[in-house]
C-alpha cells in the first residue's frame, strides 16, 4: 500500500518537472538550430550559433535590454528601500493609525491583475502631467515608478518574514545601553537581515525586467524596454534569436540559483554541525 | 534612588522617545506617502473616468467636474459606460470565460501541484533543496519567454504535431495553437510554481506524529491522507488557489499569444479597449467591474476559510 503511494508521488513529481522544464529545453535546442523555421531542424548545418550572432548584432534588442537592465536596477534599489521601511514599520510598530489601510496597500499590488495597475498608473501620470507638468511625457522614469510600486509589495513580504524571526532581544540591549534607534537599525538589525534585503533585491529586479502588461502601459515611444521588443516580435510568431536571447537569460538564471541553493544548503548543513556540537556540549 | 541622575537619565529618555518619534513617523510616512500616490490615488483616478465620457482629445476624455461660464461648479457623471458594458453581451461572454478560464486553470494546477509539494516535502534532506529550487527556477526565468516555448512546441510544424503524426495518431497537423486548448496549457504551466511553493511550506510545516499515531491505530494512508494531510493543509490549498485564480483573470499575455483572435478573456479586452478603440471611459469601467468582482471572490474564499477554522 505504501508502496503504491510513493510510486504515484514519485510518478508526479517526474511527470510535473518534466511538464515544467522540457519546454524550456526545447527552446535551447532550437536555439542551435539553422533553419529559419524553428521547430524543423536542419541538420546538414545544426548546431549553429548563427542566431546568437545576430542577436549580438541587433543593436535593437542590445538597446532594449540595456534599458530594461538600467530600470530593473534602480527600481529594485528604490524598491528595497522603501520596502524595508515599510516592513519594519509592520513588523515594529504595531498599532499606528491608519494601519489596515497601509496593509491593504502593501499587499494587494501583488494579486492586483496587471491591466488595472497599468491603466490606473497610465490615468494618475496623464493626471498629474495636466496638474503640474510633471511627469512630461513618458518613459524611463514613468516605468520605474510603476515597477516600484509593485515590487515594492513582494521586497515587504520577503524582509518581513525575516524581520519576525529576528531575535528582539539583541535590540532591545542595544536600546538599554543607550544607542539610537537608528544606529540600532544599522548595527544590530540591519546586518541580521542583510540576507532577505539581497533576495529582496533579486526578486524585485526580476520582476522589472520580466515586466510587459504594466510596463506597456506606462511607457512612451522612445523608450522600448527587453520585453515589450521580445512581445512585439513573437506576436508575428516563432522567431530563431529569441530562442537564442531566452537560452542566454536561462543560463544566467540558473547559474545564479545554483549559487544560491548552494549557499543555502551549506548554511543548513552549518546549522546542523552547530546544533549537534551544542547538544554533545550539554549532554 | 531620586536624585540628579535619575531625572537626567527620565529625560535623556524621553527626548529618546521624541527623537525616536519622529524617526517612527519618518519611517511609516514614507513608503505609506508613496503608496497613496501611486497606488491609491490612481484607483480613485480611474473611478472618476469610468463616469466620464469618451472625446477627442488628449487625454481622450470629458472632464468630470468643470467650472462654467455663469460660475457653476458642475459635476457630470455619465453611467453610461456601465450600463454599456452590462448590457453588451461580448464584455459578459468575457467576464464569464474568463473566469471559467481562471477557475478550470487553478483546479488543474492543485490536482498536479499538490502530488509534486507533497513528494518534495518528502523527500529526503539534499534532494528536498534541490527539487525545491527546481520549481524556483521556472518562476524566476522570464514569464513572457516561457509562454512563447509553447509557440514553437504548438505550432503546425513544431515537436508535438511531428510526434503524432508519426505515432499515426493523425494525418496532418493538428490547429493546437490558437486555441482554448492551448490557453488553459499555458496558464497551468505559468502558474504552477504559485500553487506548488505554498502547498509545500502547507506540508512541509505538518506534524508527521500525527500520521504515525493514526498508523499505529490501523488507519490506511489513503484514509490517514485525507482525514489527517488533507484537512491541515487547506491553508496552503487556498493560498495557492488564490495566488493562481486572481492573476489568472485578468491575465493578457497567455491570451494573447496563445490563444486564438475569438478567445475573450477580460484583461484583452481591457487591453483592447484601451490600446485599441482608445476608449479610455470603457476600459476604465471595465478594470472597476473585474476589481469589485475578484475583491467579491477574495471575501467569499475568506468567510469560507473563517468559517472552516470555527467548525
Amino acid at each position: 500500500m505504501h508502496d503504491r503511494r510513493s510510486f504515484f508521488v514519485i510518478a508526479m513529481l517526474v511527470l510535473g518537472f518534466a511538464f515544467l522544464y522540457l519546454p524550456i529545453l526545447a527552446m535551447i535546442i532550437y536555439s542551435f538550430n539553422a533553419s529559419r523555421l524553428v521547430t524543423v531542424w536542419d541538420s546538414a548545418h545544426s548546431p549553429t550559433l548563427a542566431w546568437y550572432v545576430e542577436l549580438f548584432n541587433n543593436s535593437q534588442i542590445m538597446d532594449a535590454a540595456k534599458l530594461s537592465f538600467r530600470i530593473a536596477a534602480v527600481n529594485a534599489s528604490g524598491a528595497v528601500i522603501l520596502g524595508t521601511l515599510a516592513a519594519f514599520a509592520l513588523e515594529r510598530y504595531r498599532k499606528f493609525r491608519g494601519r489596515a489601510l497601509f496593509g491593504l496597500l502593501t499587499t494587494a499590488p501583488m494579486v492586483l491583475p496587471e491591466v488595472i495597475t497599468g491603466l490606473s498608473l497610465l490615468l494618475l501620470f496623464v493626471a498629474l502631467e495636466q496638474a503640474v507638468g510633471w511627469p512630461s511625457g513618458r518613459g524611463a522614469t514613468t516605468i520605474t515608478i510603476a515597477h516600484m510600486t509593485f515590487s515594492m509589495a513582494y521586497a515587504i513580504v520577503v524582509i518581513q518574514a525575516r524581520l519576525a524571526t529576528v531575535d528582539r532581544s539583541l535590540e532591545e540591549a542595544a536600546m538599554d545601553l543607550g544607542a539610537r534607534p537608528w544606529k540600532v537599525f544599522l548595527v544590530i538589525t540591519l546586518p541580521l537581515i542583510a540576507s532577505a534585503i539581497a533576495s529582496a533585491w533579486v526578486l524585485a529586479f526580476i520582476l522589472s525586467w520580466d515586466d510587459i502588461v504594466i510596463t506597456s502601459f506606462v511607457s512612451g515611444p522612445g523608450s522600448t524596454t527587453l520585453p515589450q521588443l521580445v512581445f512585439s516580435k513573437v506576436r508575428l510568431g516563432v522567431s530563431p534569436d529569441i530562442n537564442a536571447l531566452a537560452t542566454i537569460l536561462v543560463l544566467i538564471v540558473s547559474v545564479a540559483v545554483v549559487i544560491a541553493g548552494t549557499l543555502m544548503m551549506r548554511r543548513d548543513r552549518r546549522r546542523m554541525r552547530d546544533a549537534q556540537a551544542a547538544l554533545g556540549a550539554t549532554a | 534612588m531620586s536624585g540628579p541622575a535619575t531625572r537626567g537619565a527620565r529625560l535623556a529618555r524621553r527626548i529618546a522617545a521624541i527623537r525616536g518619534g519622529v524617526g517612527r513617523r519618518a519611517v511609516i510616512a514614507l513608503p505609506y506617502a508613496w503608496l497613496a500616490v501611486f497606488f491609491l490615488v490612481p484607483f480613485l483616478i480611474v473611478l472618476k473616468i469610468a463616469f466620464s465620457n469618451i472625446q477627442l482629445s488628449m487625454p481622450p476624455v470629458e472632464p468630470v467636474v468643470t467650472w462654467t461660464a455663469d460660475h457653476v461648479l458642475q459635476l457630470r457623471l455619465h453611467f453610461s459606460n456601465f450600463t454599456f458594458v452590462f448590457g453588451d453581451r461580448l464584455y459578459l461572454a468575457a467576464f464569464a470565460n474568463s473566469l471559467q478560464v481562471a477557475g478550470v486553470s487553478t483546479l488543474l494546477a492543485l490536482l498536479i501541484g499538490y502530488p509534486m509539494a507533497y513528494g518534495i516535502a518528502r523527500a529526503p534532506g539534499t534532494w528536498r533543496n534541490i527539487l525545491f529550487l527546481l520549481v524556483v527556477l521556472p518562476f524566476f526565468t522570464s514569464f513572457l519567454l516561457r509562454v512563447y516555448a509553447w509557440m514553437g512546441l504548438l505550432g503546425r510544424s513544431g515537436p508535438i504535431n511531428a510526434l503524432l503524426m508519426q505515432l499515426g495518431i493523425t494525418h496532418a497537423p493538428l490547429q493546437l495553437l490558437q486555441t482554448d486548448f492551448a490557453v488553459y496549457l499555458g496558464m497551468v504551466y505559468s502558474y504552477l510554481p504559485f500553487m506548488v511553493l505554498p502547498l509545500y511550506s502547507a506540508i512541509e510545516k505538518l506534524d508527521l506524529t500525527l500520521l504515525e499515531a493514526a498508523a499505529d491505530l490501523g488507519c490506511r494512508p489513503t484514509k490517514a491522507f485525507f482525514a489527517i494531510t488533507l484537512p491541515l493543509t487547506k491553508e496552503g490549498i487556498f493560498a495557492g488557489c488564490l495566488l493562481v485564480f486572481i492573476p489568472a483573470v485578468g491575465e493578457y499575455v497567455i491570451p494573447a499569444l496563445l490563444g486564438g483572435p475569438d478567445t475573450l478573456m477580460i484583461g484583452r479586452v481591457v487591453w483592447d479597449e484601451f490600446f485599441g478603440n482608445r476608449d479610455w471611459p470603457v476600459a476604465s469601467a471595465l478594470a472597476i467591474v473585474l476589481l469589485v468582482v475578484l475583491s467579491g471572490f477574495v471575501l467569499l474564499l475568506q468567510r469560507v476559510q473563517a468559517q472552516e477554522g470555527d467548525a
